[in-house]
C-alpha cells in the first residue's frame, strides 16, 4: 500500500465555543479514489475545507507527503498540489474554457499573452479529461459536466495532486456522472488522490477504493468500499437500521378523480401528456433528466406556455399563472430549492408566508399570524434552526427542504406537485419528508412526485409515470412496478406507447 | 455546512453589523446636524430648518417611490426630465385655460390633474416597457430620460416656460403657504414618507418587492405576479414625480431644459445612503429620508460656513455617496 499524500491526524475545529469535528483522522493515497459520506451537517464540508486549506485545524494537524503542514489560505494548498472543486462551480461564465482554465495564471510572453502556448497546454489538458470541449466555447454555453470537465482541467493544469470534490455529481445526470466517472478511473491511473462526497450510495460504491463515514463530527468508519455493502454505508450514517424506509399505504385510494390531464402540450419540452391523478393518490413521475418531466408540470402550473385541456375535481379549469393554480388549489414545489425556492437572505417567516401572503396581510401584514404560522411549521415539520432570526442561506439542505415544503402547504393546496423531494439531502430527513408525504395523501391531497431516483419513486408511489423525450412512454404499478421496468420505459426499450395512461 | 457551523457563524457575524447598517445613517445625519450648530448659529434657525426641509421635499418624495423601484431590483433613470417634462405639460396647459376659465383654482387643479395622469403614464411607459418587453431598465429609462428632457426643451422651444402671471400668485401658496408654520411641501414630503414606509413594512406590496429584488425567479414560483407588482413599482414612481412637480411649479413658476437636472442622481444616491441595496432585496423608505436630508444639509453647511467652497458641494455628496456604500457591503453577512 503507497504512503498517503495528504492526511488529517486527530483533527479537531470550534466555531467559537461550538465544536465540529472530533479527532478525525483520514487520509488520501495517490492513484486511490476515496469516498467521503455522512448525513447533512455531519462534518463533511468541515473536514474538505481543512484539507484544501479553506480552514485551518483548532488542534490536530494536517500532513502533506507525510509531513505536516500548515496551508493558511487555499491558495497556498493549490500551489502544493491540493485542490477543492466546489459543488457550486467557480468560473467565470463570461470567459472562455482556455480563459478560465489560465486564470490568474496567464501564460506570458514579454508583454503580452502568449496565445499559443496557452492553447497547446489547454489541448493537451483537455485531452487527457477526453473532453471534446472546444478552448474558445465560451463557459455559460456548455453543459454541467463540460464545466466539471473544465474545473478538473484547471486543476491539473495547476498540476493538482489532490483533487477534492464536493459532490461531483449532485449537478449531473446519470449518463454524465458516467463520463465524470471513467475520468476519474483515468485520474486514479495517473496516480492522483481524489477525495469525493456523495448522496448517492450506488454511485460511492461503484467508484471508490475506500470510504470514510461521518456521523455528528466524528470518524465512524473507514474501510475499503468492496466490504461494504450500501446498506451498511447507510446503517453507519445514520447509527441505527435503515428499515422501511418508506411507510406503507393505510387508507384506501378513492375513486375520484382529483386532476384530469388531456393533450398537454408544453412547446419544446412535452407532448400530448394525458393521465389522471385520483383524489389521495401518489403518483410518481419517473424519466431521464431533461425526458421533460419537470416542464411538463411547470406547463401544468401555468410557469410555462402550454395548450392542453385540464380538469380539477370535475371541472374543466385554464391556469396561465402560479396564482391561477394556486387559486384553485393547485401548487408546484421547485426542484431548484436554491434558486427558484427560496428567497436566501431572508428569514424563515419570511420565506414561510411568501406565498401565500394575502391570506396575513389585511391589508397589514399581521406579524403575530406569521410568527403564529411559522411556529406551527417548525413543530410539523421538524425544521430546525438555530434561531428564528437566522437567514435561510444558513440552514441545512433539509431543513431549507423541509421549509419549503411547509411553505406551499401555507396555501391549503388539494394537490400538489413535488420536484425531486429529497435532492441533496440526508437520509434521516428524506423519512421524515416520504412520512409527511404520506400523512397528507391520507388527509385526501392528490400527490404527484417527480424524482430521479428510482427507489423513491417506487417506493413512494402508487403508480409511476414515465417519460422520455417529452412524451409519456406509459405507467406502471403494483406488481409490475419494478425499476427494470421502469428504466426500460424511459430509455424507449419497450414497444409499448401508450398515449394514454388512465 | 453543518448546523453547528452555521449558528456559530450567526452569533458572530451579523450582531454588530447589522447594527451599524441601521445606524450609520442616523449618525451620519446627527453629527451633520452637530456640525452644523456649532459651525453657523443660523444652522438651526426656523428659517433655515424650514428652507432645507422645503428643498428637499421634491427629491425626498421622488426618492420614496425610486426606494421602492431599487428594492424590486430596478432602477429609473428619466425622473429628473419626467419632472422637467411633467412641469412643462403642466405650464402649458394652465397657461391654455387661463383665457377660459380665468387665473384661478380650478385651472390650479387641472394643471395638478395633468400633472398626476402625465407622471401615471410616464412611469406606465417606463414599466411596460420594462416589463413586458423585458428590456433592461438601465435601458428604458436611459432612453425615456432622453425623450422627455427633449420634449420639454421642445416644447420650450430652447427657452423658458412661464407660468402665467395672474396663476402664479394663485399658485404660489403651494409652496410658501402651509399648515401650523410648516410649509405644504414639506407636509406632503411626511406624508409620502409615512406612507411609503408603512406600505414597504406592513403591506404584502413591500414584502414581494423586497422577494422580487432578492430572487424574482423565486418570486415568480411563489405565486407572485412579478410583472405587476414591478410595473407598480414604476407607476407608483411616476404618480410621485407628478405629485414633486405640483410642489416645484409654483416655486419658481416656469419650467426649462435646466429644470431637474440630476435630480435622478440625487434620488438615487439617497435610495443608497439611506440603506437600501442597490441590487435589490432590500429597502427602506425612513433610510431613504435620512438618506435626503444628509444630501442637502451637506449642500446647506457649506453655504452657511465657508470652510469649503460650495462648489465641492458635489464632491463631498460623491464622497459620501461612496462611503454608504462600502459600508452596505461590509455589514452584509454573506457575500
Amino acid at each position: 500500500m503507497t504512503a498517503p499524500i495528504l492526511s488529517l491526524n486527530g483533527v479537531n475545529r470550534s466555531f467559537g465555543p461550538i465544536q465540529i469535528l472530533f479527532d478525525v483522522s483520514i487520509d488520501l493515497r495517490p492513484g486511490e479514489v476515496h469516498a467521503l459520506i455522512g448525513e447533512n451537517g455531519a462534518g463533511k464540508s468541515t473536514t474538505m475545507k481543512i484539507m484544501s486549506g479553506y480552514l485551518a485545524p483548532t488542534t490536530g494537524e494536517v500532513r502533506l507527503d507525510q509531513r505536516p503542514v500548515a496551508f493558511g489560505g487555499s491558495q497556498n494548498a493549490e500551489a502544493q498540489g491540493v485542490v477543492l472543486i466546489h459543488q457550486e462551480f467557480n468560473l467565470a461564465e463570461q470567459l472562455s474554457v482556455e480563459q478560465n482554465i489560465f486564470l490568474g495564471r496567464e501564460l506570458r510572453r514579454g508583454l503580452f499573452l502568449d496565445k499559443r502556448a496557452m492553447r497547446a497546454q489547454t489541448a493537451t489538458l483537455l485531452d487527457r479529461l477526453q473532453c471534446r470541449v472546444h478552448p474558445d466555447a465560451r463557459v455559460r454555453d456548455i453543459s454541467n459536466p463540460d464545466k466539471q470537465m473544465v474545473e478538473i482541467a484547471k486543476a491539473l493544469g495547476r498540476n493538482a495532486r489532490v483533487l477534492i470534490m464536493d459532490e461531483p455529481t449532485a449537478v449531473l445526470t446519470n449518463r454524465e456522472a458516467e463520463v465524470l466517472f471513467e475520468q476519474v478511473d483515468r485520474l486514479r491511473s495517473e496516480g492522483v488522490a481524489i477525495l469525493f462526497t456523495s448522496h448517492k450510495l450506488d454511485e460511492v460504491k461503484r467508484i471508490s477504493d475506500r470510504v470514510t463515514v461521518m456521523r455528528d463530527g466524528r470518524v465512524v468508519l473507514t474501510a475499503p468500499t468492496s466490504e461494504m455493502t450500501e446498506d451498511a454505508m447507510a446503517n453507519a450514517m445514520v447509527g441505527r437500521e435503515m428499515s422501511d424506509l418508506f411507510p406503507r399505504r393505510t387508507t384506501p385510494l378513492g375513486g375520484d378523480v382529483a386532476l384530469r390531464v388531456r393533450g398537454l402540450t408544453v412547446p419544446g419540452h412535452a407532448e400530448d401528456i394525458s393521465f389522471d391523478l385520483r383524489r389521495g393518490e401518489i403518483l410518481g413521475m419517473a424519466g431521464l433528466v431533461g425526458s421533460g418531466r419537470t416542464e411538463t408540470m411547470e406547463g401544468l402550473v401555468g410557469l410555462r406556455r402550454h395548450v392542453g385541456q385540464v380538469e380539477i375535481e370535475g371541472r374543466p379549469v385554464v391556469i396561465r399563472s402560479p396564482r391561477e393554480a394556486q387559486a384553485l388549489g393547485l401548487v408546484y414545489l421547485t426542484e431548484d430549492r436554491k434558486g427558484r425556492g427560496l428567497v436566501l437572505n431572508m428569514g424563515m417567516r419570511e420565506n414561510l408566508t411568501l406565498q401565500s401572503l394575502p391570506r396575513f396581510a389585511q391589508p397589514f401584514l399581521d406579524r403575530t399570524a406569521e410568527d403564529a404560522a411559522l411556529d406551527r411549521a417548525v413543530r410539523d415539520f421538524d425544521i430546525r434552526a438555530p434561531s428564528r432570526a437566522v437567514r435561510v442561506r444558513n440552514l441545512s439542505g433539509g431543513n431549507q427542504q423541509k421549509l419549503l415544503i411547509a411553505k406551499i402547504m401555507q396555501a391549503d393546496p388539494r394537490i400538489v406537485i413535488i420536484d425531486e423531494p429529497t435532492r441533496g439531502i440526508d437520509i434521516g430527513t428524506k423519512q421524515q419528508i416520504y412520512d409527511f408525504i404520506h400523512r397528507l395523501s391520507g388527509q385526501g391531497v392528490s400527490i404527484i412526485v417527480i424524482s430521479s431516483e428510482l427507489p423513491e419513486v417506487i417506493g413512494l408511489s402508487d403508480r409511476v409515470l414515465v417519460m422520455r423525450q417529452g412524451r409519456l412512454m406509459g405507467a406502471v404499478e403494483g406488481p409490475a412496478k419494478t425499476e427494470d421496468a421502469i428504466v426500460r420505459l424511459a430509455m424507449g426499450l419497450d414497444a409499448r406507447t401508450e398515449g394514454e395512461a388512465a | 455546512m453543518t448546523t453547528q457551523a452555521t449558528r456559530a457563524s450567526q452569533q458572530a457575524r451579523p450582531g454588530h453589523g447589522i447594527n451599524l447598517h441601521v445606524l450609520g445613517p442616523i449618525v451620519a445625519l446627527v453629527v451633520l446636524i452637530v456640525a452644523g450648530a456649532l459651525m453657523n448659529s443660523n444652522f438651526l434657525s426656523y428659517a433655515n430648518v424650514t428652507n432645507v426641509l422645503a428643498r428637499s421635499a421634491f427629491i425626498g418624495i421622488i426618492a420614496v417611490g425610486m426606494t421602492f423601484v431599487i428594492t424590486a431590483g430596478g432602477l429609473d433613470l428619466s425622473v429628473g426630465s419626467m419632472a422637467a417634462f411633467i412641469a412643462g405639460l403642466m405650464i402649458l396647459v394652465m397657461n391654455l385655460l387661463v383665457p377660459s376659465m380665468g387665473a384661478g383654482i380650478s385651472v390650479i387643479l387641472v394643471g395638478m390633474v395633468v400633472a398626476l395622469v402625465a407622471g401615471l403614464f410616464a412611469g406606465l411607459i417606463n414599466g411596460v416597457l420594462i416589463t413586458r418587453m423585458r428590456i433592461e431598465a438601465f435601458i428604458v429609462t436611459l432612453g425615456t430620460m432622453g425623450i422627455y428632457r427633449s420634449l420639454v426643451t421642445w416644447l420650450a422651444d430652447g427657452g423658458t416656460l412661464s407660468l402665467d402671471f395672474g396663476l402664479r400668485e394663485a399658485y404660489e401658496p403651494v409652496y410658501y403657504g402651509g399648515l401650523f408654520g410648516i410649509s405644504w411641501p414639506i407636509l406632503t414630503f411626511l406624508l409620502v414618507a409615512i406612507l411609503g414606509e408603512i406600505v414597504m413594512r406592513k403591506t404584502a406590496f413591500g414584502r414581494y418587492c423586497a422577494a422580487i429584488g432578492s430572487n424574482d425567479q423565486v418570486a415568480r414560483y411563489s405565486s407572485v405576479d412579478v410583472n405587476r407588482v414591478r410595473l407598480l413599482t414604476y407607476v407608483g414612481l411616476g404618480i410621485l414625480v407628478g405629485v414633486a412637480t405640483i410642489m416645484y411649479v409654483p416655486r419658481l413658476g416656469s419650467a426649462s431644459a435646466a429644470t431637474g437636472v440630476l435630480w435622478e442622481l440625487e434620488a438615487i444616491a439617497a435610495v443608497i445612503i439611506g440603506g437600501t441595496m442597490l441590487k435589490g432585496g432590500f429597502g427602506r423608505v425612513w433610510g431613504t429620508v435620512v438618506g435626503v436630508l444628509i444630501l442637502s444639509l451637506i449642500g446647506n453647511i457649506l453655504n452657511l460656513t465657508d470652510w469649503v467652497s460650495p462648489y465641492l458641494n458635489g464632491a463631498i455628496q460623491g464622497v459620501i455617496i461612496v462611503l454608504a456604500v462600502i459600508l452596505q457591503r461590509e455589514s452584509r453577512p454573506e457575500g
